[in-house]
């Protein structure tokens, strides 16, 4: 047999890659056109596809209740075709699923679809993301309200949240994603999610505007103080207390490293 | 922990996996679904690891492709690697990434000597990042692929002799690909340098939807096939126990199902240690 001329490997993975995406290059050698033009390619062909459109499928639960499998996966082909996965860690693909849906003209009659997918995908982010220990409530208590005020809190790794002022987001996900039914009738107001994961099972509950603003403000690195300013901007009515508990019921903040206990909290 | 017979682990099973203490029983999983900053699917793999013997068999690499591995997916092999402590590491004849993209299937190579030395030099460098030594699996064959220089066993055979990596054999790979292309199976496997086999791969096939019986797919939706048993006997008969593995990902049955299958290939470990030739 003859020796093929250096660099034909990656010639052939060239070829190859692009007629799994349905390109066939017209200049293919007598070689590659034999494995192209082959009936058994549309195995490697169908089955890139299948995995990519499975690993969006076990990403969106919510999505594929909303819309039926059939739609989902139709839908799914025609992200894969214009952004296929381009890492092995499937769990990571589908990051810009969301942004696609909203511009998938058959997806224009569910507006609210891409938020829905957003918050799949924030359910997947919290359930790989990093480990970390959630901040003690005690910490908070034992801290002076100037010390507060003046508090650095960093969201956990595994906190998302989001408020989304057009639908039901919320409503519409978590029914979904636990398989309920949906009530006859919903109360068509914008609502905002908390998802996290602070031990080992992924959580989720609603959380309002101001609550969305405050873990905004502090997941850019500023003080209570701005935080709870920016709580107040949005709901003047805001209860303070009533959120912090919450958030920290949920775990939304990372423990305090010692620096800071040791420079913002006296004992 | 000696590793008799094993079996994939699926997420459903974990508990059941986790519980039980069957002789021998090892859990195979891919590590790009642990590739993960944290969370429960390393807690769970990290408590399995306590009561089993675990193996990585990598699908992500792409050692086949003209091109070194990507240098942030091995430092994410190396990271689970060490966090993890395998008794057994393997990857695939094949190729998946290219150009940025990652095609998720094992996409064939030409067996030319450009592709063996490509090859050997990816082997190289992932075995010198772990710091240890990797099996390779022969692959399942869809259709000729025009261009090679070197018959399959050879090329498995000389990517040991140059990296002195083990190999992985796949009799259910070996039955898919006969049927396939049109070779004996029984010959395939009396070439195989069986005394580099580290583990043995069984797993069931289908018949393609569309070709019908002329075309096999390794679609691992099936119990393992009486060909199958047959050649997984005929290779024991040679290499006597070696690790091997049940593998199922469609149609997934319950652990006691998939544990059934795991005790026959166990007995049959137990009697090919009595009655091996291991002239391999």
């Amino acid at each position: 047999m003859n020796a093929r001329p250096p660099g034909s490997l990656a010639r052939f993975q060239d070829r190859i890659a692009r007629a799994l995406l349905g390109e066939i290059d017209s200049d293919l050698t007598p070689d590659e056109a034999a494995v192209v033009h082959h009936p058994a390619f549309a195995v490697y062909r169908n089955g890139v596809m299948k995995s990519a459109i499975d690993a969006l499928q076990a990403s969106c639960p919510a999505v594929v209740r909303l819309v039926g499998e059939d739609w989902f996966r139709a839908a799914a082909a025609v992200h894969v075709r214009a952004s296929p996965p381009r890492c092995p860690v499937l769990v990571e693909y589908g990051a810009d699923f969301a942004d696609f849906l909203a511009c998938f003209e058959p997806a224009a009659e569910l507006p609210y679809l891409p938020d829905v997918a957003r918050l799949d995908r924030m359910w997947t982010e919290a359930h790989i993301g990093e480990d970390a220990v959630t901040l003690d409530a005690a910490c908070i208590v034992a801290a002076s309200p100037e010390q507060l005020a003046q508090m650095v809190l960093r969201p956990h790794p595994c906190a998302r949240w989001g408020w989304f002022p057009t639908a039901p987001i919320y409503s519409l996900w978590s029914r979904n994603r636990a398989g309920e039914d949906a009530p006859d009738e919903f109360d068509w107001i914008g609502e905002g999610v908390l998802i996290g994961r602070p031990t080992q099972d992924v959580r989720w509950q609603p959380l309002d505007q101001a609550g969305c603003a405050f873990l905004d403000r502090c997941a850019a690195g500023e003080a209570l103080a701005s935080a709870t300013g920016a709580a107040l901007d949005i709901d003047p009515h805001a209860d303070l207390a009533v959120l912090m508990s919450k958030l920290l019921a949920a775990g939304a903040f990372s423990a305090l490293d010692l620096e800071t206990l040791s420079g913002g909290v006296s004992p | 922990m000696a590793m008799g017979a094993g079996l994939g682990l699926k997420a459903q099973h974990y508990d059941a996996a986790l519980a039980c203490d069957a002789p021998g029983l090892w859990f195979e999983v891919h590590p790009e679904n642990y590739m993960v900053a944290g969370g429960p699917r390393l807690a769970w793999l990290e408590a399995i690891r306590t009561r089993h013997p675990v193996s990585l068999h990598g699908v992500g690499l792409s050692l086949g492709a003209d091109a070194p591995p990507d240098p942030h997916h091995l430092h994410r092999l190396a990271e689970l690697d060490r966090r993890i402590q395998p008794a057994l590491v393997s990857e695939h004849l094949a190729w998946s990434a290219w150009q940025g993209a990652y095609h998720p299937d094992l996409l064939p190579i030409p067996r030319s000597t450009e592709a063996l030395e490509r090859v050997a030099e990816n082997i190289d460098r992932v075995q010198v990042a772990l710091g240890r030594r990797i099996s390779i699996e022969n692959p399942t064959h869809y259709l000729p692929v025009p261009g090679a220089q070197w018959s399959e066993v050879d090329f498995l055979g000389e990517l040991v002799r140059r990296t002195g990596c083990g190999l992985l054999l796949d009799v259910n790979n070996v039955h898919v690909s006969a049927l396939n292309l049109g070779f004996e199976s029984g010959e395939y496997l009396d070439a195989f340098p069986l005394r580099h086999v580290t583990e043995i791969h069984l797993a069931g096939h289908s018949t393609d939807p569309l070709l019908g019986p002329r075309l096999l797919i390794d679609s691992h939706d099936a119990p393992v096939d009486s060909a199958v048993w047959s050649l997984f006997e005929r290779t024991l008969a040679r290499t006597g126990p070696r690790p091997s593995l049940i593998e199922r990902d469609g149609n997934v049955p319950d652990f006691a199902e998939l544990l059934a299958e795991c005790h026959r290939a166990a007995e049959m470990l137990c009697r090919s240690a009595m009655t091996a030739e291991v002239h391999a």
